[in-house]
């Protein structure tokens, strides 16, 4: 117990000495999270959009101040003709622009039917199609507001709640992912080059002439990642909840668990990778390649899995990276108990329990 | 007390290269056993697979009477192994370094201090520096004492001395001589053919093979052909003409002087001198030696090349 303890020390006094390592370990994960909550984001906010109002009447006036009202858009210049869009499009700042032909009010009144005219820059398709439906909604509320109480004779009223986000707030799937991102990447790639780093500099040769049994060298090397990378989990958890306003609405012990578990999988994964590789550089390419890429792309961080096609869905199963996201969106905005979680939670059991028995049967005992 | 370590039929090969072939060698209790060779001869292999680390393709070998392929974790508790290239953490201080060798060995630094006292207290001034900022010298100390702290039965020393400066080689010899007289086998391997001399016995290695294996002082008197000593203001030029002399046998520069031996000894050195006259080297002499264990060992090695 004693030679566990010191050797988990050590172990603490290479990550401590190490500025790289520190970084890599305290530094990513903020600077990760605060890029991806404040700067990465899908949600449109003050986009500037331009207006050529060829009417200028009251409705038409008061149609252009209930699109700039909210904090959606922000009228960046007034059009006088047609041939100006081009060139404010040309631009490049203007995402939007909204044409409100002659005789606005008038043609809305008596002939019950106007027409608004909404051009977007499809170069980026994604923000165009979200601000179209954003200056479509605003456009709908302003017609029911004109229509007054009055209701048509036969309508179909969708209401809409967008349960567990209903502000739609990319935050709440950016704060899962990159939990998930950071404590993958700490605990694997830190795992996996710690151990190679032992191999490259020679002292795993004196450790194997040495009483040590095999699964103390590797959970000596391991333990302080499981504590370092559980810190790192809370502070993200932490960052979430006061920076960005996360809920977390089922229960924190099962949450915290949750990710004790997840950082034993990817430590799992590293001590894998680091049984097959003997430099430090292969291990941290192996990880990057090998788990950051794949994470990224098919864990449903960042792309829906279900409109991948089928090869890359079933892909996406055996990336431990795509339960934790969805045990943790369950838990933090569902407020899932263990009940709904638990078929994930045992597939990453069964996937840690996988990865550390493949280590056991590949760690080497001696050098060759 | 056993054997420390028996060593019979050994045979090691990496694909196609050949890094031992056919070794067999005892070393005895409280025996200094050098084993002596160029770099690239197998000596760290050898090391390897007496220290568990490596399984050998043919032959076995005993460490302490244990097997070191089935016994093997019975002498990763007995043995004391520092490896060719300085395998400390370089990110830990001195102090720190030994407490955790000692411990992961079971033990402390006190409990066997008296066995590293001497060389601690070469290092202890240093003792809250980083282990990689030491001197070459003083690390090759440090890591003598974490592979004795464990009070070890036997001792594997591969090439401690690489990379030291003469003094410190010269102490850390000092420290094995006093090592071996505490009862502790040790085998060391060198590259320098100097330090031959101060082992008990020596195998030279190359190529995968033992050419021989002797006292430093048998080996010396085995070879008894008369030497000599030879230099000149310019050295290149001597060299080429007494390689080029028909007589000559063997002619290797050594420190300043050229070693010379001649296929009929001192019958051919008015020849010699016969040749050499018109050759007109300045500040020429030449005196008869008695040969080292460095001039046994390239011939040694040029025999066998042969």
């Amino acid at each position: 117990m004693r030679q566990f303890f010191v050797f988990a020390r050590k172990e603490f006094y290479h990550i401590f000495r190490d500025k790289r390592t520190l970084l890599i370990l305290f530094g990513m994960p903020i600077v990760q999270i605060v890029l991806f909550g404040f700067a990465i984001t899908n949600e449109i906010k003050n986009a500037e959009i331009a207006v050529l109002d060829q009417s200028r009447d009251y409705y038409s006036n008061r149609l252009v101040q209930q699109l700039q009202a909210g904090s959606y858009f922000k009228i960046d210049q007034e059009l006088q003709s047609h041939q100006a869009i081009e060139a404010a499009f040309k631009e490049g700042r203007i995402k939007m622009v909204v044409v409100i032909p002659p005789k606005f009010g008038e043609s809305f009144f008596h002939l019950h039917k106007a027409q608004v005219q909404l051009l977007a820059d499809a170069g980026d398709p994604n923000t165009a199609t979200t601000l179209i439906n954003y200056a479509r909604a605003i456009i709908g509320n302003y017609q029911q507001e004109l229509n007054g109480p009055q209701s048509m004779p036969l309508t179909i009223n969708t209401t809409v709640r967008m349960q567990y986000n209903p502000a739609l707030k990319s935050v709440f799937l950016f704060v899962p992912g990159v939990m998930t991102l950071i404590l993958l990447l700490v605990s694997a790639m830190m795992t996996s080059i710690t151990i190679a780093r032992e191999k490259e500099l020679g002292t795993m040769e004196i450790l194997l002439v040495s009483p040590l049994p095999p699964a103390m060298i590797v959970t000596g090397k391991v333990v302080p990642y499981i504590v370092l990378s559980f810190i790192n989990a809370l502070v993200i958890l932490g960052m979430g909840i006061w920076l960005f306003g996360m809920p977390i609405k089922g229960s924190i012990v099962l949450l915290l668990l949750e990710c004790a578990l997840f950082v034993l999988t990817s430590l799992g994964l590293g001590i894998l990778i680091s049984t097959v590789t003997d430099k430090q550089q292969t291990a941290m390419m192996a990880s990057m390649m090998g788990l950051l890429m794949p994470t990224v792309l098919l864990s449903g961080f960042i792309f829906p899995v279900e409109s991948m096609p089928l090869p890359l869905r079933l892909l996406s199963n055996i990336m431990p990276a795509k339960w934790f996201i969805i045990i943790l969106k369950d838990i933090m905005l569902k407020g899932s108990g263990l009940r709904e979680v638990w078929p994930q939670s045992l597939v990453l059991c069964g996937m840690t329990l996988l990865f550390v028995t493949i280590s056991i049967r590949k760690f080497k005992i001696r050098l060759s | 007390m056993k054997t420390p370590i028996v060593v019979q039929d050994v045979h090691k090969s990496f694909g196609k290269v050949k890094a031992l072939h056919d070794i067999s060698f005892t070393v005895n209790e409280g025996e200094l056993f050098g084993l002596i060779g160029p770099d690239g001869a197998g000596k760290s292999t050898l090391f390897r697979i007496l220290t568990t680390l490596l399984l050998a393709d043919k032959g076995q070998a005993t460490v302490n009477g244990l097997d070191v392929v089935k016994d093997y974790k019975a002498i990763r508790k007995i043995v004391g192994y520092m490896p060719g290239r300085f395998s400390l953490y370089q990110d830990l201080t001195v102090q720190e370094n030994l407490d955790f060798f000692a411990t992961i060995f079971n033990t402390t630094v006190a409990a066997n201090y008296e066995l590293i006292e001497e060389i601690y207290v070469q290092i202890a001034p240093f003792k809250d520096r980083p282990a990689g900022k030491l001197s070459g010298g003083m690390k090759q100390k440090l890591a003598l004492c974490c592979a004795l702290v464990h009070k070890p039965v036997v001792l594997f020393l591969d090439e401690p001395t690489t990379g030291v400066d003469p003094v410190s080689r010269k102490e850390f010899w000092e420290m094995l001589q006093r090592l071996r007289k505490k009862g502790i086998a040790i085998l060391v391997s060198t590259p320098y053919m100097d330090e031959a001399m101060l082992c008990d016995r020596v195998a030279l290695i190359q190529n995968g093979s033992l050419l021989e294996i002797d006292t430093p002082q048998h080996i010396i008197a085995q070879n008894n052909k008369p030497m000599w000593a030879v230099r000149a203001k310019r050295m290149y030029p001597l060299i080429q003409d007494l390689r080029s002399f028909p007589e000559t046998e063997s002619c290797y520069a050594f420190g300043e002087y050229l070693h010379l031996t001649l296929k009929h000894g001192e019958a051919d050195l008015d020849k010699l001198h016969a040749y050499l006259q018109p050759k007109g080297h300045e500040e020429f002499s030449m005196h008869p030696i008695q040969a080292g264990i460095e001039d046994c060992f390239m011939e040694l090695m040029k025999s066998e090349k042969v």
